[in-house]
């Protein structure tokens, strides 16, 4: 379990907080979605959790231990944090990547043993991208990219698994692809998982839970179904929807003026 | 395949090795080299003293060890800080490494002759690859350009610092600094084989044994220390000790650039960016490159031309190619 409490952070020299008291929950075989527009702070409050930025106020547990105190080898064994943007220097191959998983567990001195090897192996066929063991990283979609760093942090063998934005550079088909990889992969192999979203809609089909969060501020915390609702995204993303039911899952839509659907925007005076 | 191009790349600096030894001024049969050098390993054919022999062992044998030697050094310190400054673009000549080695030998010659050369060599580079590194360093990130304009930047400090001392030292003394900076294996015995080697072997073996570390330092900062690496300590100690290896290798030949730029890009080219095959395979190709250019700055003319210009020959237009290859990227972020 994770356990953030009373967390405030500002930039050195600056005078405003952009974390402000932000404590909450995460728990094991979930997935937790950190939901907020643009500018809301999620992407600092997950720098704060991943140990990149020090908050000045607050602890960070996991499983009751104090992240701030451990070093970045003990917090690597802890942590698994895949990177928004990723754009390696040399052309590794698929395979390299996911090896540089096993970095926690490699002496300084040393190199992968056939362990590590073996267990770089079955993180790509967990993932189903085991045909992409030998391709050139940087040749690959941002899709099977993605699928690519997430067997490197399940390489890792880190019981907290952290994503940054997974989505934001993927396509309609890899949202959902890597959405559920990341799920199933909690679920299956009792791992906590936290993710960054602005995305309402991926957060609500997806989230076991939702931190909502707006100005460095919890504004919601629970079930997408729970706290999802018509007027508390008007306020946090300032548009208004609607939220409809089909099959049990729930779809919101921007409500948009009338006067701009389906009419081409000259017709409109 | 892969195999067959790594099995040719371990055994390249052997065949061009021999390749060198028989040939030069005084033709040598090539099949009395190997009957040479065996019996000077193992006495078994009870060869006598010839000019052959001398020639071979006393004069083409050491030059041949040393610049396999300083091939290595230079090219394996190029793997490292490419690595770990992320930039295909680096080697110890361009970030100044080698003008601030120069330094150190040039003043140790000129006014300090008690004083350890390499010593001198060691400190000077260090502290040059330092200020690089700290007039590169914005916001705790290098970025490409920055790195190799302050790589310039401090390499022209460094070489005006080189030609005040030879504007003060003696006459005698220029020469020999003069001579030595092109960088050249003419001087090569087998007591500077020694010193070569010992900062070879000091320099490159800590950095063999942490050449995996490389693919986990290439990536960011922020990715390698959130996969448990200790990035600013792993970073000081590969510097440290690579650029050990090219004080020492300036110490003994000069000045030689391009080589630790040319030589890692062609082994990537060949069997891939992995730094754990990459580091090794660098050493055999560089050393084999370097032999080679100084077969050829030995044997193309009667005059021993200065093998720094022949590795600035080539060198010059594969950075050339590799700009304008990487296009947009190559100067990238």
């Amino acid at each position: 379990m994770l356990e953030i409490k009373e967390l405030w952070f500002k930039h050195k020299g600056q005078k405003e907080d952009i974390l402000k008291n932000v404590s909450f929950t995460t728990e094991k075989r979930r997935l937790t979605v950190i939901l907020g527009p643009n500018g809301s702070g999620k992407s600092t409050l997950f720098k704060c959790i991943t140990g990149i930025w020090k908050p000045y106020k607050g602890s960070i547990l996991a499983d009751g231990k104090e992240i701030n105190k451990l070093s970045h080898l003990e917090r690597a064994k802890i942590f698994a944090v895949v990177p928004q943007e990723h754009e390696p220097a040399f052309p590794y191959s698929v395979f390299d990547i996911v090896l540089i998983g096993r970095a926690p567990y490699v002496g300084l001195f040393s190199s992968p043993n056939s362990k590590d090897y073996k267990k770089a192996e079955q993180a790509l066929q967990i993932l189903g991208i085991y045909h992409l063991r030998d391709k050139p990283y940087n040749k690959i979609s941002g899709g099977e990219k993605q699928l690519v760093l997430l067997a490197r942090a399940l390489a890792q063998e880190a019981p907290f698994m952290l994503l940054d934005e997974p989505t934001s550079n993927l396509d309609f088909k890899n949202q959902i692809k890597v959405l559920s990889k990341i799920k199933k992969l909690a679920y299956e192999k009792g791992l906590t998982a936290l993710v960054t979203l602005h995305d309402p809609n991926l957060a609500s089909l997806f989230a076991d839970k939702i931190i909502l969060i707006k100005n460095g501020k919890i504004v919601a915390e629970g079930k997408p179904e729970k706290i999802l609702n018509e007027k508390l995204i008007e306020k946090i993303y300032g548009v208004k929807v609607r939220i409809v039911q089909n099959n049990g899952f729930r779809l919101i839509f921007p409500i948009l003026e009338t006067s701009c659907i389906n009419k081409p925007l000259e017709a409109q005076k | 395949m892969k195999n067959l191009k790594a099995i040719f790349l371990i055994f390249s600096p052997l065949v061009i090795g021999w390749i060198a030894l028989f040939l030069g001024a005084y033709k040598v049969n090539p099949l009395m080299v190997l009957k040479i050098i065996l019996n000077e390993v193992f006495h078994v054919f009870n060869l006598r003293d010839s000019a052959e022999k001398a020639i071979i062992i006393d004069i083409r044998l050491p030059r041949v060890l040393l610049a396999g030697i300083v091939g290595a050094s230079l090219s394996g310190s190029g793997v490292v800080l490419q690595g770990i400054f992320r930039n295909p673009l680096v080697d110890p000549f361009i970030l100044g490494i080698s003008a601030g080695a120069a330094f150190g030998c040039a003043i140790t010659v000129g006014f300090f002759p008690h004083w350890s050369i390499q010593l001198n060599a060691f400190i000077f580079a260090l502290l040059a690859v330092a200020l690089t590194y700290f007039i590169a360093r914005t916001q705790g990130e290098i970025s490409r350009l920055p790195l190799i304009l302050s790589g310039v930047i401090v390499s022209a400090f460094f070489q005006a610092l080189v030609s005040i001392v030879k504007f003060l030292v003696d006459p005698h003394k220029l020469q020999a600094i003069v001579f030595w900076l092109m960088g050249s294996f003419s001087l090569a015995d087998w007591q500077t084989l020694k010193i070569a080697g010992l900062g070879a072997l000091i320099g490159l073996l800590p950095v063999y044994f942490m050449r995996w570390r490389l693919n986990v330092l290439s990536l960011s900062e922020e990715e390698a220390k959130s996969l448990g690496v200790n990035v600013k300590r792993e970073r000081l100690i590969l510097i440290v000790f690579s650029t050990l290896a090219v004080a020492t290798a300036t110490s003994v030949c000069g000045i030689i650039g391009w080589i630790g730029l040319m030589v890692p890009h062609l082994v990537r080219m060949t069997i891939g960016p992995d730094h754990k095959v990459l580091f090794p395979l660098s050493l055999t190709a560089g050393a084999a490159f370097m032999i080679l250019a100084d077969t050829i700055s030995r044997t193309i003319t009667n005059f021993d031309i200065p093998v720094g210009i022949i590795t600035a020959l080539t060198g010059a237009p594969f950075f050339l190619y590799l700009l304008k290859k990487g296009g947009k990227e190559a100067w990238g972020k």
